[in-house]
């Protein structure tokens, strides 16, 4: 509710002020964009949003999502990627998944999503998610993208890493059923490596194939059970005139970290996305940051005590986990509730920009953790004080 | 009634620590069913429950709009206006507020961010509902639920011929209970009787953030939707309606509130008596003994929040108020199993045990027990000298009104 009106906050004018005013005043204490939301979500003004126009089985396991997002939504460059919160069985989750297409005249946006085992969003995404479903957006972000003055260029793809690399590659070379659109305008020379488990696993298969025999690109499919597991020592084999391209690379950690290695060796220069930012494993105990300080703390002891005991100044209320007095954002990493051991994880890139809420005086650190918390100087007499 | 320690026979005394603790460790299970089976359809739920809220309200402000020429329109926005208020307050605002919707992340769903349509501030009310109302319940002298620090709810209160006053303002109270609740969240009694220069900062604040919130809730119904209606000719019945709506929504929060913990037989404790370091069986013993539930229909469970499972919402308050109903059996069933109380009655026998109390206990003790239709004039004049009489008259007079009450026992 309130939260809403930083975004619902008037842009110009005396009358739009007033306007606002008016509203606000005749829907207190609800904003005037609770109410406008449910009539129309997607309107200029309100908090971004899309929803689901489309849902495209690309393999056994991965599905392109199109989208419509909301009025304010200002754009994106290829390669860009943009984070989506998505409901799944009543919990909000948020995570970042790669534009799959350059802009488009309809002004959708798509992604494509390969479910992941014991996976929480993308087998939603992929399996259930149906035309209709709210999602809610942050504008696309990401410096994953072609620097115009290179002409000669080596993509480094691994699995779902081609997500971001087929968002520019049909940016420039619009594929549609009747081929590949385009042609070679820019004189581009596009060398893509990429590598899958297996061919019939490979998302955008038809679409690369496609690129390839069209000359747009030079295509080097590298699948695990054909060629065996890749190394990046092989790249100088499968690409002769690597030393003469900048190479732009997205996959998981092991090969982006190797590949920054060989390419320092080489003195190549190397542009990387990494999808998944980490993950949060979560243990007993751990280092709390929290009010600027780091306190060591056991599996046991609720974080509202190691924090007391540590001289801050915590908000604080019931101290057994009904009032939400002591409500603060978990930033990242785990916490552990003392009452029946569910672990809360926040993992940065996954979770919301303010953090997870957890209440501190049953939870317990599950590792390293980082809490927001900015204590106040207390007044002379506090009020809950005096009233114990 | 009297706090248990005092009372001759404890319904408790049958327990032991060890059954205390079992109870407990009972009680935690069935939270813990409950709590990991939350997800699509409870979030479905408080959604539409919101949606449909705002529909209602909006509709019924618009079809006010009409009540000046269409007298049914008048009717039909004023019941649909007192029904979104009640609404927002109990099945929507309060559940909220305890987080028992945080789990979902929304953070617009909330209880840091909820805000809601009353004269409290969602902040003041969380700090002396959650926190002191849910912690100390029914301690008396700690839960300021009791009685709201202006009645006598216990015969352990002593008596006072200023109580006589207090059916009085009981049913005032009722009329304007929103006002009555922000007052009491900010402790104002307590607040006002300290010197203006030594009252806590934290006081001011909250006074001048609730007086905001009373200033901004009073401009919308009675300022900004009169005017919006001027045009329509429905200025005057719009602002009846909305006065209405408040009042009716502040009869019924007041009434639900009341059955909560008011009624006759519910237990009432000792602030001596609580073990400062009290188990978590015993907080739930706590918390049994010391709710009521209303029994009644599905429509009626939702415009009370579902404060009428009372009982499992004082057990677990941030326990999604949609699956109350599905554990109430099983919390029956343990109350059964270690010869406890389930106190459960419908809405007008516990609105009416309710004001019974409030009536019952603005009179000495025993007075009204021992008081028939003969003796009437007789007790009357014994009221009258205990009203006026010295401090030492009040004492022998109450001493033969408890030895007559104990002979006819």
């Amino acid at each position: 509710m309130s939260s809403a009106s930083i975004a619902e906050k008037p842009r110009s004018g005396g009358l739009r002020r007033a306007l606002h005013q008016a509203v606000s005043a005749a829907f207190t204490p609800l904003e005037p964009a609770d109410v406008l939301d449910l009539f129309s979500p997607l309107r200029r003004g309100a908090d971004l949003r899309a929803r689901i126009t489309a849902v495209h089985a690309e393999t056994e396991d991965a599905a392109t999502i199109e989208l419509k997002p909301g009025k304010d939504w200002a754009g994106h460059v290829p390669g860009q990627y943009i984070r989506i919160g998505i409901d799944v069985d009543g919990r909000r989750h948020w995570r970042a998944y790669s534009l799959t297409h350059g802009p488009r005249a309809d002004r959708r946006i798509s992604i494509t999503v390969k479910a992941v085992p014991d996976g929480v969003v993308s087998p939603f995404l992929v399996h259930q998610a149906t035309p209709g479903t709210m999602v809610h957006l942050e504008q696309a972000a990401g410096e994953f993208v072609l620097d115009e003055s290179h002409r000669k260029l080596l993509f480094v793809t691994a699995g779902s890493g081609i997500t971001p690399v087929i968002g520019m590659l049909r940016n420039l070379y619009p594929v549609t059923d009747s081929g590949v659109l385009g042609g070679h305008a820019r004189d581009l020379d596009i060398t893509v490596v990429h590598l899958a488990p297996s061919e019939p696993q490979t998302i955008f298969r038809e679409n690369l194939t496609a690129l390839g025999d069209a000359g747009a690109i030079t295509l080097i499919p590298r699948y695990d059970d054909q060629h065996g597991l890749f190394s990046v020592e092989a790249l100088a084999e499968l690409v002769p005139d690597l030393h003469e391209r900048v190479t732009y690379a997205c996959g998981p950690h092991g090969l982006l970290d190797a590949l920054q290695a060989h390419h320092d060796a080489l003195g190549l220069a190397l542009f990387t996305e990494q999808f998944r930012l980490g993950q949060v494993e979560a243990g007993e105990g751990g280092t709390i940051a929290i009010g600027g300080k780091e306190i060591e703390a056991d599996g046991t002891t609720p974080i509202l005590d190691a924090a007391e005991e540590a001289g801050l100044i915590m908000p604080s209320g019931c101290r057994m986990g009904i009032c939400m007095g002591c409500v603060l954002p978990l930033r990242e990493g785990a916490v552990r509730d003392l009452r029946n051991g569910d672990v809360t994880r926040a993992v940065p890139g996954e979770t919301p920009a303010g953090g997870l809420p957890i209440q501190t005086c049953i939870s317990a650190a599950a590792g390293a953790c980082t809490i927001d918390h900015h204590p106040r100087p207390t007044s002379s007499t506090p009020m809950k004080e005096s009233v114990r | 009634m009297t706090v248990i320690t005092k009372k001759p026979a404890s319904p408790v005394a049958h327990l032991s620590a060890e059954d205390i603790e079992a109870i407990g460790r009972e009680l935690d299970a069935i939270r813990q069913s409950v709590m990991e089976t939350r997800g699509e359809s409870d979030a479905r739920y408080i959604r539409r429950m919101i949606k449909t809220q705002r529909y209602l309200e909006v509709g019924s402000r618009a079809t006010l709009l009409a009540s000046g020429f269409f007298p049914p329109a008048f009717f039909l926005g004023t019941a649909g206006l007192s029904v979104a208020k009640i609404l927002d307050n109990m099945e929507i605002g309060h559940n909220i507020l305890h987080g028992q919707w945080d789990w979902m992340r929304d953070p617009k769903i909330h209880s840091s961010v909820w805000e809601w349509d009353s004269a409290s501030t969602a902040e003041s009310w969380k700090h002396s509902h959650n926190e002191l109302h849910h912690t100390y319940t029914n301690i008396i002298g700690k839960d300021n639920d009791l009685g709201y620090g202006i009645m006598r709810v216990d015969e352990d209160q002593r008596w006072a011929p200023a109580y006589l006053a207090q059916p009085l303002y009981n049913f005032l109270n009722m009329l304007v209970f929103e006002y009555g609740i922000a007052a009491y969240d900010l402790e104002l009694g307590r607040n006002l009787r300290i010197p203006k220069d030594k009252r806590p900062q934290e006081f001011k604040d909250n006074v001048s953030k609730t007086l905001r919130k009373i200033r901004k809730q009073a401009t919308k119904d009675y300022v900004v939707h009169p005017l919006i209606a001027l045009p329509f000719g429905a200025a005057i019945p719009t602002l009846a309606a909305n006065a209405i709506a408040n009042v009716v929504r502040n009869v019924w929060s007041h009434s639900v509130i009341m059955c909560g913990h008011f009624p006759e037989g519910v237990e009432t404790y000792e602030k001596a008596s609580i073990d400062p370091n009290e188990t978590r069986g015993e907080w739930y013993l706590r918390q049994m003994l010391g709710s009521a539930n209303i029994s009644g229909s599905k429509a009626m469970h939702v415009m009370s929040g579902n404060l009428s499972h009372q009982i499992e919402h004082h057990l677990w308050p941030d326990l999604p108020s949609n699956r109350y109903a599905e554990v109430a059996p099983q919390v029956k069933a343990l109350f059964e199993k270690y010869g406890l109380n389930y106190h459960e009655a419908s809405m007008p026998a516990q609105v009416y045990s309710a004001w019974h109390k409030v009536v019952r206990l603005s009179l000495p003790n025993n007075w009204l027990a021992t008081t028939t239709p003969k003796n009437l004039p007789k007790q009357m004049k014994v009221l009258w000298k205990m009203t006026r009489g010295s401090r030492a008259e009040r004492r022998k007079l109450q001493e033969r009104l408890d030895l007559e009450a104990a002979y006819l026992a």
